[in-house]
């Protein structure tokens, strides 16, 4: 540590400002805000520089290039040493009028929404559940949540790509085997788009719920039960109750694990990629994150690859305003 | 305390806290309520073994012969169990060996822990304690820094690590990664250093501390659960980070592991899907068990008394 230090000042004294406005007892509980705060000459900077250091290094300079790239002719010629040449808003209008784009956006957009709402149902569920669930029970259930939260998203991926398998899989076993269902013999789950995604939906919702029950969780805990019981007493219902007192509790945490799951879901990669590779059609089933790489990586058109991941970074920040504005609230309050 | 916006944080408090909170439903109880306990501990049973399923699948296929797998019998329990699987993907000279990636990704992954961990750790007290300037202005950044997507930067990381001849090195590797995790990690601690009372502190500069002795000799030591589980939370985001290791760690004996599993996938011909759930579960173990260990640990340092204001 190497905070310099500035003398005995022991209590916050006058001269260091906000003091003098608000002369309260230091023993007050909550208010260690900014009040409290002090100022240190060069320490903070000096603090800052390490982290500073490395985002500006690795998220600040590609940022950048990044910008550059997307404004300049950038294809295979460029990266063996042709000179980019400037061709301004061409990669955007390109992007812009390329018709793969919105599909690629509307299949995003969609397949987002559905598993946000699939996530966010099942959780509060869940989360509603375990807060009437005798304690054995509840404990039982955390662990399967656990453990399926705690699967990293590529074996997650890789399990359920096997579950869900042609030739071998159990589900089309249990399909056939235990419900009669003979038209899933051999059903080959991943080649069909639309039960690539439901696939995937499953593998995202499934990894995403226990996120969201215990969170929510953790806010139905904080619902005082004295509330509860003075509104039972004065006879509200049990649907009057949640939507009066539990669900207004409720509603910041909710937002803010929407706001979360949106961001989370509308750049899947990982999920999306892996499924690909064990058998999906790539061009039918990519989402923007994907569509980038392939264009970028695999395909080589950096030009392109850059107007796309900008598109994809604007619309990732306006999506995220909401909740950076909670947390600087938060973090001021 | 702050509601919510480290899930880690919050929801950890559940698994414990929620032994004490609802008990009250149950005590105005009629024949009704019990049934409907009884519904929902049905349900809950249901929902467990659901959630618990896919991975029981990939332990019970990993310790099958490749034989049973393919057989038209499903096996639900390893009766013919075998090691074969965790023998073929550790040792198995026709492929890319495990051993290596698990090193690269072992080594990767604690020094981006480390690293990352020193500088939020001096980051996060420049925030909380002291009042400057561009305070907010660096606040804001490190918010925005964390919502743009990895996707949208990978071809421009990748050319800037390229320019750094760090391509397939560890270093290029850890310092991408450190980046990644820095936002969160400064946010979380940031949380934990304002969640010891800074009277802490200045009761010690009462009794003679100066102020960098105060702070390295009682908050410090306040903050370990906090700096162990930030820790444990980048080590699993590090382990499992996929995509930067593909682009800029694609030689196989750079490889990280997540990469090193999908070469299973991609390989010609028939898939060895035993062989797969084998290097999954061995991939999954450390993630799981660091997971189970922090779930703990955060609400231990967290809801226990002597912090609390």
């Amino acid at each position: 540590m190497t905070t310099v230090d500035r003398g005995p000042d022991a209590l916050p004294s006058a001269i260091e400002g906000e003091r003098i406005v608000a002369p309260e007892p230091s023993r007050g509980g909550g208010d260690r805000s900014k009040r409290r705060r002090r100022a240190g000459g060069f320490t903070p900077y000096a603090l800052l520089i390490p982290a500073s250091a490395v985002l500006a290094a690795i998220v600040g300079w590609p940022l950048i290039q990044l910008i550059i790239t997307s404004f300049q002719e950038y294809g295979r010629a460029q990266v063996f040493g042709a000179a980019p040449e400037w061709v301004w808003f061409q990669n955007y209008t390109d992007v812009l009028t390329d018709p793969v784009f919105y599909e690629v956006l509307a299949r995003t957009i969609v397949f987002a929404a559905v598993c946000v709402a699939l996530t966010m149902l099942l959780g509060t569920l869940i989360a509603l559940m375990m807060a009437r669930l005798p304690k054995a029970f509840r404990m039982l259930l955390s662990v399967g949540l656990l453990l399926a939260w705690a699967m990293p998203a590529l074996t997650a991926t890789i399990v359920w790509g096997w579950m869900f398998d042609t030739d071998y899989g159990v589900i089309n076993h249990v399909l056939v085997n235990f419900f009669g269902l003979e038209e899933f013999f051999k059903h080959p789950w991943l080649i069909e788009p639309l039960s690539f995604f439901a696939v995937a939906a499953v593998i995202i919702v499934w990894g995403a719920v226990p996120f969201v029950a215990f969170t929510l969780y953790a806010g139905l805990t904080q619902v005082p039960d004295e509330v509860l019981e003075a509104a039972q007493l004065d006879g509200a219902g049990a649907f009057a109750r949640f939507r009066l007192i539990v669900f207004p509790y409720l509603k910041p945490i909710f937002l803010v694990v929407a706001i979360l799951q949106i961001i989370w879901d509308m750049k899947v990669f990982t999920q999306i990629f892996a499924l690909q590779d064990i058998g999906g059609i790539r061009a039918e089933t990519n989402t923007l994150g994907v569509y980038i790489y392939q264009v970028s990586i695999a395909g080589g058109e950096f030009g392109i690859g850059g107007a796309l991941a900008m598109i994809f970074a604007l619309i990732m920040m306006s999506i995220s305003v909401f909740y950076i504005r909670h947390l600087i609230k938060e973090d001021e309050q | 305390m702050s509601a919510t916006i480290i899930p880690a944080a919050d929801t950890t408090r559940a698994v414990t806290t929620g032994a004490t909170g609802r008990d009250a439903a149950r005590r105005t109880g009629g024949g009704r309520r019990r049934i409907g306990t009884v519904v929902y501990s049905a349900i809950a049973v249901v929902l467990f073994f659901v959630f618990v399923f896919p991975v029981y699948w990939m332990l019970n296929t990993s310790l099958q012969p490749n034989n049973d797998i393919r057989g038209s019998e499903v096996h639900f329990w390893p009766d013919n169990f075998t090691l074969r699987n965790y023998e073929t993907v550790l040792f198995d000279p026709g492929r890319t060996p495990f051993l290596p990636a698990a090193a690269n990704s072992l080594i990767i992954t604690i020094l981006t822990v480390v690293i990352a961990l020193v500088f939020a750790f001096l980051a996060s007290v420049a925030v909380t304690r002291f009042r400057f300037k561009s305070r907010r202005a660096f606040i804001i950044a490190i918010l925005t820094i964390q919502m743009i997507p990895g996707e949208a930067m990978i071809v421009s990381v990748f050319r800037v690590i390229d320019g750094w001849h760090l391509l397939n090195t560890i270093a290029g590797l850890t310092i991408v990664y450190v980046a990644a995790v820095l936002p969160f990690t400064i946010w979380t601690l940031r949380g934990f250093v304002n969640g010891v009372p800074i009277e802490l502190e200045e009761a010690a500069m009462i009794d003679g501390c100066s102020r960098a002795g105060a702070f390295w000799r009682v908050t410090f030591p306040l903050l370990a659960p906090g700096l162990v589980a930030t820790g444990v939370f980048g080590f699993i985001q590090a382990w499992n980070e996929f995509l930067m290791a593909l682009v800029l760690n694609a030689r196989p004996e750079m490889m990280t592991l997540p990469v090193w599993l999908r070469t299973f996938l991609v390989a010609n011909g028939t898939t060895n899907w035993a062989a797969i759930m084998a290097g999954s579960t061995l991939m999954a173990i450390p993630v799981i068990v660091f997971f189970l260990i922090v779930q703990g640990r955060m609400t231990s340092g967290l809801v226990s008394g002597a912090v609390k204001g």
